[in-house]
């Protein structure tokens, strides 16, 4: 039995550390603050006053660069509005249809089946005016940039060294601007130092300045609170099926523990017998 | 197959109608019911069924997967995506099949580091432990294919990189590539063939599995005494109901830990550049597999041209060469374990020697793990260098040896006596 769990112990111990050397290669540069976001934890679950505060951050300052390719307005009754709400906002933008019956392609309002309309045609022209940046699509941006935002132990914690929350992350980096290099770092022309980003020297200008938007519940606008809000919005995107998920799994998880015992008294009461 | 002779008898019309013509269900009560099974198997014995029920539930989330999946370079990997947002519980689907190869793997090397510890692999089994070697092969093909499926940056890259290996062989490297990918890139024609043995490959697995239970029911499972079953009624309990209920408590633990990864950190074990979709243009910083094939690439990797084990070797290969050469034959040596092991003793419980020597290669093994997933840079190429001479070392060398000059502790009479403890064997 000894034998029995120390090979157990040493074989989890070594699943976990390669699971974190399997990260561990990726991000370089400074970790993020790591940062107490509502949806963490198993009964995690997202603000949603800082999901509609977050997406009118979007809507109004990175949309104007950013794609949202994976959401569609029909997906933003998730953040607490009303159908008739997403039909009014979905109504606010012109999408391309077509072609009629004349063969011509034409523009209408936009309906909650239709996904966010990108502000560039293609990336070429998006290239084109951000100085040949491309800027990302935003739909899984949390996701993609660190170990999942979702994690409800912290994976920053079993994983050291590892990658940041992807929240944790994406907050950095709004508000790791700084008006200047640090002394000796060469930075390119046209380029903005950012203490998070992996070689600090980033395309994107600060795109969050105090007050760059008016909260209509009277939040104020802080760097930090729109980054907050905003970073809340993109998680919400990159796994919008995080609270469902939760949930069910607090349910399966208990399940399975009720069922386990009972196996185990099962198997104790058969083995009686035998041992 | 042997094994227990089947006293199966029924009083359903039907049921003997079938059984005079087919013999199926006095077959299954012989092999599944009666299946006379050492009494004294540890929870290490668990792991055999618990891999054949990870390959099964693979390959229901996969079938289910596969039917909202396009796989094409184009919409793969929005289609992923739609699965994850749009499809009914899609997303619970797909995080089962992404945790769920986790799983497998996990399962399947504590299954073989069981193998290893308790001698599972010598005579009569040897054909057993080489077609569980091939089932390995097997699943590795599958999952590296399968991760290319989502067509991430990760996929993209990984694939490059692996299939471009192929390319050291001489003369058949360049046509073996091109026909991996089905043209000069990876691009949709490789993308359309992974997709296809994606599929293929896990009813190979299955075909393979039922060989390997053919070959275990021929023998009965080995036992932590490593000692031959020598009285039925002493040595043994039927399958059912004792271990069937055992299998069942040990898929409860399993379950609870795989749940636990599906709902609450399904994205663990990934990396975040596979939520980028793949980019021909764009390299991520540093291309890593999925941990479980780790240790395999830091082998590979060890081979760099001022290696100790490759300049005597230098005048044959390119270190390329000679890295992929090593990385499959650190699979394929396992083949040859029934015959580099001259012990005659099955289990590391009477051989302190090479249990001292198992557990220095589990941690080697977990040490390539870790070295593959870090960038090879200063001191990790010296631990990944020594830690693949120590992994060849010890099952060319130190295994047959200790093997042949170890002393053995003293056997039990048998594994009744075993469990009974030394008295029993005494009268």
């Amino acid at each position: 039995m000894k034998i029995t769990k120390t090979l157990t112990a040493i074989a989890l111990t070594g699943t976990v550390l390669m699971g974190a050397s399997n990260a561990e290669a990726a991000v370089a540069g400074p970790k993020p603050p790591s940062l107490d976001w509502s949806f963490n934890g198993i009964f995690g679950t997202y603000d949603r006053a800082s999901l509609q505060r977050g997406f009118q951050v979007f809507k109004e300052v990175c949309a104007s660069c950013h794609s949202l390719d994976l959401i569609a307005f029909r997906n933003l009754e998730a953040l607490g509005y009303n159908e008739d709400e997403v039909k009014a906002i979905a109504a606010e933008y012109e999408v391309q249809d077509g072609p009629n019956e004349d063969g011509d392609m034409f523009g209408r309002a936009a309906t909650p089946a239709d996904h966010w309309p990108a502000p560039f045609a293609n990336s070429k022209a998006a290239a084109a005016v951000n100085d040949g940046a491309v800027p990302p699509d935003l739909s899984l941006i949390t996701k993609a940039r660190g170990s999942g935002a979702d994690s409800a132990i912290r994976v920053s914690m079993l994983q050291p060294g590892g990658f940041p929350l992807g929240a944790d992350y994406l907050h950095g980096l709004l508000v790791g601007y700084k008006d200047e290099a640090p002394e000796g770092f060469d930075l390119p022309e046209g380029k903005y130092y950012n203490e998070y980003y992996p070689n600090h020297s980033i395309g994107m200008s600060p795109p969050l300045g105090e007050d760059a938007v008016e909260y209509s519940d009277g939040t104020k606008a802080t760097t930090d609170q729109m980054a907050t809000d905003v970073t809340t919005f993109l998680v919400w995107a990159s796994e919008p099926e995080l609270e469902h998920r939760k949930q069910l799994g607090i349910k399966v998880i208990l399940f399975l523990l009720v069922l386990t015992a009972m196996l185990y008294a099962l198997k104790r009461k058969i083995w009686a017998n035998v041992h | 197959m042997s094994g227990g002779t089947s006293k199966f008898q029924s009083n359903i019309g039907l049921v003997n109608w079938i059984e005079h013509r087919l013999p199926i269900f006095s077959f299954m009560d012989a092999q599944m019911n009666q299946y006379p099974t050492p009494k004294n198997l540890n929870y290490f014995w668990n792991f055999g069924s618990l891999a054949g029920i990870m390959l099964v539930i693979m390959i229901v989330s996969g079938i289910t997967l596969a039917m909202s999946y396009t796989p094409h370079t184009e919409f793969a990997f929005s289609s992923v995506e739609r699965i994850m947002r749009d499809v009914n519980s899609g997303w619970l689907i797909r995080y089962i099949h992404v945790n769920g190869a986790s799983m497998f793997f996990i399962v399947v090397y504590i299954h073989m580091f069981r193998g290893l510890y308790y001698g599972s692999y010598k005579a009569p089994r040897e054909i057993l432990w080489m077609i569980g070697i091939f089932i390995l092969l097997a699943m590795m093909a599958t999952a590296f294919m399968g991760y290319v499926l989502p067509w991430g940056q990760m996929s993209f890259w990984g694939a490059t990189v692996i299939t471009n290996l192929f390319s050291a062989l001489p003369i058949i490297g360049e046509p073996i590539v091109q026909l991996l990918w089905g043209g000069f890139v990876v691009d949709n024609p490789t993308l359309n063939r992974f997709y296809a043995l994606h599929y293929l490959l896990p009813f190979v697995i299955v075909g393979l599995v039922f060989l390997h239970l053919w070959a275990l029911h021929m023998h009965h499972s080995n036992n932590p005494t490593g000692v031959e079953i020598k009285d039925e009624k002493q040595d043994t309990i039927p399958f059912h109901p004792y271990y069937t209920i055992k299998d069942l408590y040990g898929l409860g633990i399993l379950l609870t830990i795989f749940a636990f990864f599906v709902f609450f950190a399904p994205n663990y074990f990934g990396h975040p550049d596979n939520y980028i979709m793949a980019n021909s243009l764009v390299t991520p910083a540093h291309i890593v597999p999925e941990w479980y094939f780790l240790p395999f690439y830091a082998i590979l990797r060890a081979f760099t041209n001022d290696f100790f084990m490759y300049i005597p070797i230098a005048w044959l290969m390119s270190a390329k060469l000679a890295g992929v050469i090593a990385m499959f034959a650190s699979i394929l040596v396992l083949l040859a374990m029934p015959w580099l092991d001259r012990s005659r003793v099955r289990s590391s419980k009477y051989r302190p020697v090479y249990r001292f020597f198992f557990w220095v290669f589990l941690i080697d093994c977990v040490i390539l793990g870790w070295v593959g997933g870090q960038a090879a840079e200063g001191a990790l190429v010296t631990i990944g260098q020594w830690a693949t001479f120590w992994y060849f070392f010890h099952l060319i060398i130190v295994v047959p040896v200790v093997g042949v000059l170890e002393r053995p502790k003293p056997l039990p009479e048998s594994i009744a006596a075993s469990v009974n403890g030394a008295p029993q064997a005494a009268e």
